[in-house]
Parts: structure tokens; sequence; C-alpha cells
């Protein structure tokens, strides 16, 4: 879990807060609500997720509900890979 | 017949076609012609009931659906004049709104209620009225009506025939509200009809939200001919792994929306893997759309004919270009925004308004039937607005810089003020900097606009900020987020210790270029 959270945090400040200090970023950030992500912003972060994981999201679950914080996109992502044995 | 109100075009078009379907939900349900002008009735009575009388504004702030296209045309049936606003803005922008023009009532939903009086000091709306549509039981649109304690002064008197006003950005940081008539909205509807030979078998895809002009084509040119609106709810609207889809399965034959939309269903939408036989004309306006991206759209939709429709909300659309060239990718220079639209007039003129001579750049002037009537209680604004000519004719200026490549058809280049363009968003950087102004640590803030190879155009905001922990750029995106829609969100921020000033102490925004 944690691993996809530091991943999905690389992305998010490497692609969208240039210059943005790591620690100003936590997991419970209001990503969507506070106008960190954008709808452009949110739809490369979707791709990027679908892709770096090799899960894919419904249609549904690319909004706010599902991606406003680390919190939520690291548990939306883990709920979607094949339970490990 | 000869229509000259909105409304009318509905309850022709239902005379003729009553068992048409006029406007569709794909989420929900469709309405026929016969059915819509029945909700729309209903709505007409609950406004009367709540005291809307002729004249009187109604704002919308709700999100799309039949609901909220029944409300319209109840709202003009009242003899009324609809206000929308962003249902996904902040609460206290959208209130600002509609008390800069005394709404008399308002359709909203519960929730959206009880943010919109939050944010007023004013004594809170009412609901006066629960809408109800036939098999759209879950909308949970309200009528609400305006306190009869709420002293919110009438500024202006409505002029003769307003059927609605859409707020743009504005320089001072307050969005100002520009005017249409029934007769500046129909001068354009007539002029669609007769390019694109619109019938009651076409579908127009809805996309853009109604407080964008972009809507007016979409609303109106379909219920004139009895054809249906698709409406797209902003939601499925901006995630084109839904869009794409619906496109096919809905038999959409025009398509209406900001070429950043095309360019996302093509980049994200896996367009070719849907059916798009049945769309005959796709249309596009609000921003340039760069060679490389149409060249891209093309290469999958070959058959639709292309229109770029070009004109600020103070206008509709006035020019218009039938695309059938696309210059090579690499290209630069300006792109066309073709030539002036039956009804309206355009010429370049100087900074004093006078026709430039043959073959040089200016602003580009329009007079005629699609033009607005002002901006609301904006008396000095609608002064500056319009050049009036010796004879009478008001033109407006548009601010932006053309030129022209043959006789009437217009190449654009750019603007003469410090207005940009974003994802087809008219965005004044006055409004950002006035609304970071606002918060208590941000003593001085100025924001700058440059070009981006990826995004078309990046904000930048500088700010002063006063308390001694420097803030974190998510701080500073929530602060601007707390007044500005989404859109409107710099990109990139940066903190320095003084903005860099003009011998006349005004921010001199040359300088901040090159800082940056």
């Amino acid at each position: 879990m944690q691993d996809i959270k530091n991943t999905i945090k690389a992305y998010i400040l490497k692609e969208f807060l240039p210059g943005e200090r790591p620690e100003a970023l936590d997991d419970s950030t209001q990503l969507i609500t506070q106008g960190v992500l954008d709808s452009l912003a949110t739809l490369k972060l979707v791709s990027f997720i679908e892709e770096r994981y090799g899960i894919a999201l419904g249609p549904h679950e690319t909004d706010a509900e599902y991606l406003n914080t680390l919190d939520r996109i690291a548990n939306l992502i883990a709920s979607k890979q094949p339970k490990k044995r | 017949m000869v229509m000259r109100r909105l409304e009318e075009l509905l309850r022709h078009s239902a005379s003729h076609f009553p068992d048409n379907v006029a406007v569709q939900d794909p989420d929900r349900c469709a309405l026929t012609y016969r059915e819509l002008v029945a909700a729309a009735d209903a709505i007409r009575t609950s406004l009367e009931n709540a005291g809307v009388r002729a004249g009187d504004r109604v704002g919308i702030c709700a999100g799309k659906s039949v609901g909220t296209v029944a409300a319209i045309f109840g709202i003009l049936s009242a003899k009324g004049a609809y206000v929308p606003v962003d249902a996904t803005a902040p609460a206290e922008r959208s209130a600002g709104i509609f008390d800069n023009c005394a709404v008399r009532a308002i359709v909203t939903t519960d929730k959206g209620l009880a943010a919109l009086n939050a944010a007023r000091s004013a004594p809170p709306f009412k609901v006066s009225d629960r809408i109800s549509i036939p098999r759209a039981a879950d909308l949970d649109l309200v009528v609400a009506a305006r306190d009869a304690a709420d002293s919110t002064p009438d500024a202006a008197k409505p002029p003769e025939g307003l059927a609605y006003i859409l707020y743009t950005s504005g320089s001072t940081g307050k969005p100002k509200g520009v005017m249409h008539s029934h007769a500046t909205a129909l001068a354009f509807i007539d002029w669609c009809s007769e390019e694109f030979k619109p019938t009651s078998s076409d579908r127009f895809s809805s996309h853009a939200s109604f407080h964008f002009d972009l809507s007016i084509l979409d609303l109106y040119v379909p219920i004139k001919h009895g054809a249906a609106i698709v409406l797209i709810t902003e939601e499925r609207g901006k995630n084109p792994a839904q869009l794409a889809p619906l496109i096919a399965e809905q038999g959409i034959t025009v398509w209406y929306s900001t070429p950043s939309i095309l360019r996302l269903l093509v980049d994200f939408g896996k367009l070719q893997r849907v059916d798009c036989s049945k769309l005959r004309i796709v249309c596009y306006a609000g921003e340039v759309f760069p060679p490389k991206h149409q060249r891209a759209l093309r290469a999958i939709l070959a058959h639709p004919a292309y229109y770029n429709l070009y004109g600020p909300t103070e206008t509709n659309v006035c020019t218009y270009d039938h695309v059938t060239d696309v210059p090579p990718d690499d290209f630069t220079g300006p792109l066309p925004i073709g030539r002036a639209c039956s009804g309206d007039r355009t010429r370049i003129a100087d900074e004093n308004g006078r026709e430039q001579p043959a073959g040089q750049e200016g602003e580009l002037l329009v007079t005629g039937g699609s033009v607005m009537l002002g901006y609301w209680n904006l008396p000095e604004r609608n002064a500056i607005a319009f050049h009036v000519d010796p004879d009478g004719s008001r033109w407006y200026r548009t601010g932006d810089l053309v030129i022209e490549r043959g006789a009437g058809y217009y190449m654009f280049l750019g603007r003469r003020d410090r207005m940009v363009k974003r994802r087809g968003y008219r965005i004044e950087l006055g409004e950002i900097e006035a609304s970071l102004h606002r918060h208590e640590n941000i003593s001085e803030a100025a924001a700058i606009a440059v070009p981006d190879a990826e995004s078309g155009v990046l904000i930048k905001a500088f700010i002063n900020w006063k308390a001694a922990t420097a803030p974190s750029i998510v701080q500073l995106k929530g602060i601007a987020a707390a007044h500005l829609p989404a859109y409107m969100i710099p990109d990139r921020f940066s903190v320095v210790p003084v903005l860099p000033k003009t011998s006349t102490d005004k921010i001199d925004y040359q300088k901040l270029r090159e800082l940056d």
C-alpha cells in the first residue's frame, strides 16, 4: 500500500506540482476539491494508473469520490489488484 | 411563420412533432416535445407563483438534466430571463452573480440552495415549489424565491426582450453579465439553420454547460427543427472514455464542443473504435485548434464537415470557417476564423475604432443582429465595449487582433488585453489576481499566461506572502480554489519577496516573464 502511495505521489509531484516540497503533499491532501488536479490532470493520472498497474478504472471511478486523496487512490488500486496468496 | 421568442421555437416544434424526442439524457430518460412543453409550463406556473414577472431574472444553479432544459423554457415562458451559473464553481461566486442581477427566484437543488444561502448575507432564498418531471423523479430540483425582506437592490432595469445573461470572467475580479435578447439569440440560430440545414431527424450533442455560450446552438437549433438534444452531463463530458461510445450509441449527427474536448477524444477516447458514421457536422469554438490535433482528428473522422465557429459571448458566433484544408503540423502562423455570418458585419479597426486600410492588422469589430444588448448594469463598460459610428450603428470591439486574407476572410493573431483562453474558457488574469489578493497573507499577486506546447497555455501566479512560513503550492492552489472555478486555478505559483514594478508603480508584467 505504501509503495502505491509513493509511486502516485511521485507522479503527481513531477507532473502537476513541479517545485513543490514533497512533505506538502500528504495522504489526505484533497487533490481534486482543492485545485491540485483539474479534469485534464485527473485523466492523465487515470491513464498513468491504468498503465502502471495494468488495471482498468470504471467510468464512475474517475472522480473525487475515488481519487481525491492518496489514501483513496491507493485503496482503489489495491482493490483492483489480484489478491496475493 | 416568423418566431420572435425562443420558447416559440419549442411550441412550434411541439405542434408539428409532438412525439419526437426533444431532449434525451442518456443516463436517465428522454422527454418528447409534448412532455417538454408540459414540464416547461408547470415550471412557468411555479415561477409565477413565486412572484416572477416579465423581465425578472431567474438563476439556474444545477447540473445538466432534462429538468434544467425544462426550467430554461419555463423561465422564458414566464417572460423571465435565465441566468445560468457553473454549479461546480464556489457558491460564493454564484451567489455574487445572482445578487449582481438581483434574481427574483432560482432553480437549483436542495444542496445547491443550502450552499448559496450560506454564501450570502441577505435573507435566504426559500423553497416555493419542487419540480417534478415524468420519469426523472431523482432530479431533486426546486424553485426557490427571494425573501420579501431581501433588499438586494434592482440595480438596473432589464432591457426589452432580455432572454438570458451569461456571466464571463471580469478583469476587476467580478464576473460581468453579457445580456442577450430573444432577437440576438434568434439571429444566430437562424444563421445555423441556413448553414447546417438541420432536420427533425438530427441529433445534436449538448456538451457545453448552460452557462457557456456554446449551449445556445446546442439548445435552440435542435428545438427549432424538431430534432433531439442529447445531453452530455458535466461528469461524462470530461471523461473521454465514456464520451466516444456515446457518439455512436446516441447516433449523434451534429457535434459541437471546444477543440480541447475533441483532442481528449482523440488522445484518451479510443475514438477510432467507435462508429461515428452518423456524424455529419463537427463544430468547434472557443479557442485555437492547433493543426497537429486537427489532423489527428480528421485521420480518424474523415467524413464529417468541419466548422470553426468564432465569436466572443458578446456576439454569439459572428464569423465562421468551413474548414477544408488543415495547415502543416509545424505551422505557427495565424489560423483562419473565416468570414462574417449572415446578419453580421465585420471590419478591422485601429484603436479609435476607425477602419484600417486594406491589408493592415487591427482589432475585429462586429455589428449586426447577433451582437449582445450590453453588460448588466455596467454603463461604463458598455461605453468602452462599443464603437458607435456617426450613423448610430454599434460595433462591438472584440479585443481580438486579426488580419484579412482575401476579402472579408479573417486570420486570428492574438489578444490586445489580458484575457486568455484556456480549454475554451475565457479567463481574465485580473480576476485571478483579485481572488488571490483576498487572502490575508497575500499582499501582492500577479498572473501571467505563457504558451505551452502540451496544454496550449500555462497560467503562472506570482505572490508576495506576508507570514513567516512560506506556503506550499498545495496550500496556494487551495486558496485559489476557494474563490475560483477549477479552470482558473493557476498551474504554477512562485513566491517572491517583491513583485517587479514599472516607473509608475504598476506591476511590470514584462519583467515577470523574464523572472520566469
